[in-house]
């Protein structure tokens, strides 16, 4: 059963691209190695526009796609701490990320989202100005985003 | 040093629910302090969430990220009583792992 299972993974994680490709290849390994493999791609957080950043976490270009929520304040106060949750409706989710269009570096974080995790992840950013945010999914094998506009009356950046 | 994790996870609907609230100072890089020297960026690159020796999730956070980071998502499966582990790596190469028992919801 667990082996099986173990398998299927494996079969998935030869379809990978780039990161994610890298990030599930490190699922072959046992979990406690897998920790110590996880490696974080500073080429797709140094990106500064949406389809450099889906290019550099190994994608094709994305297309809307209104079955992902993003649940997060119209106006922010503080630019520091903007609770940003996102829940993706599409099949077979596999990752979800949070991308800033206005922040100096787009790509906020990236979650893999495992067989047996719920695809919605929350979290919170820091907004540099008012801007659109980006749920980037990745879902078997595609790429999706919705985009949902943030005002924010204090900055969340210098200071 | 640094501070330990909290972690709170309930078990509902044949759910975990899990939320982390993490101790760092997530510096981003472009601050500078009162000389006008630039704030080295230290922030946490990695977390990975494991529950019965399979990773439940794993994410990789640039310096945007908020202080102080919170973190909530749900797995399947998960009895009150068994362990969630949770582990993030700065990019200092600081590391720190804390655990939580499921409670029941």
């Amino acid at each position: 059963m667990n082996s099986s299972k173990e398998r299927r993974k494996v079969i998935k994680a030869g379809g990978g691209i780039g990161l994610l490709g890298l990030l599930a290849a490190a699922g072959l390994l046992p979990a406690g190695e897998a920790l110590a493999q996880q490696q974080w791609n500073s080429g797709a957080f140094g990106t500064r526009n949406l389809a450099d950043a889906v290019k550099a976490l190994g994608g094709t270009p994305p297309t809307e796609n209104k079955a992902i929520q993003i649940t997060a304040p119209d106006i922010a106060e503080n630019g520091l701490v903007v609770p940003v949750s996102v829940t993706s409706d599409i099949p077979k989710t596999e990752s979800i990320a949070i991308l800033v269009e206005k922040n100096p570096n787009l790509l906020s974080a990236v979650f893999e989202i495992p067989n047996g995790t719920d695809p919605f992840v929350s979290t919170r950013v820091k907004l540099a100005e008012s801007t659109d945010v980006y749920a980037l999914v990745k879902a078997d094998g595609k790429y999706y985003f919705l985009k949902k506009e943030i005002k924010v009356t204090l900055g969340g950046c210098g200071g | 040093m640094t501070d330990p994790m909290r972690i709170r996870a309930v078990a509902k609907d044949g759910k975990v629910d899990v939320r982390v609230l993490m101790s760092h100072e997530m510096e981003t890089g472009q601050r500078k302090d009162s000389k006008g020297v630039i704030v080295p960026a230290w922030h946490i690159q990695t977390v990975t969430a494991t529950y019965a020796g399979r990773t439940v999730l794993s994410a990789q956070w640039g310096p945007s990220v908020s202080k102080n980071p919170f973190l909530n998502f749900r797995f399947l499966g998960g009895k009150p009583g068994e362990k969630v582990s949770i582990t993030w790596t700065d990019n200092r190469g600081e590391k720190r792992t804390d655990d939580a028992a499921i409670t029941a919801g």
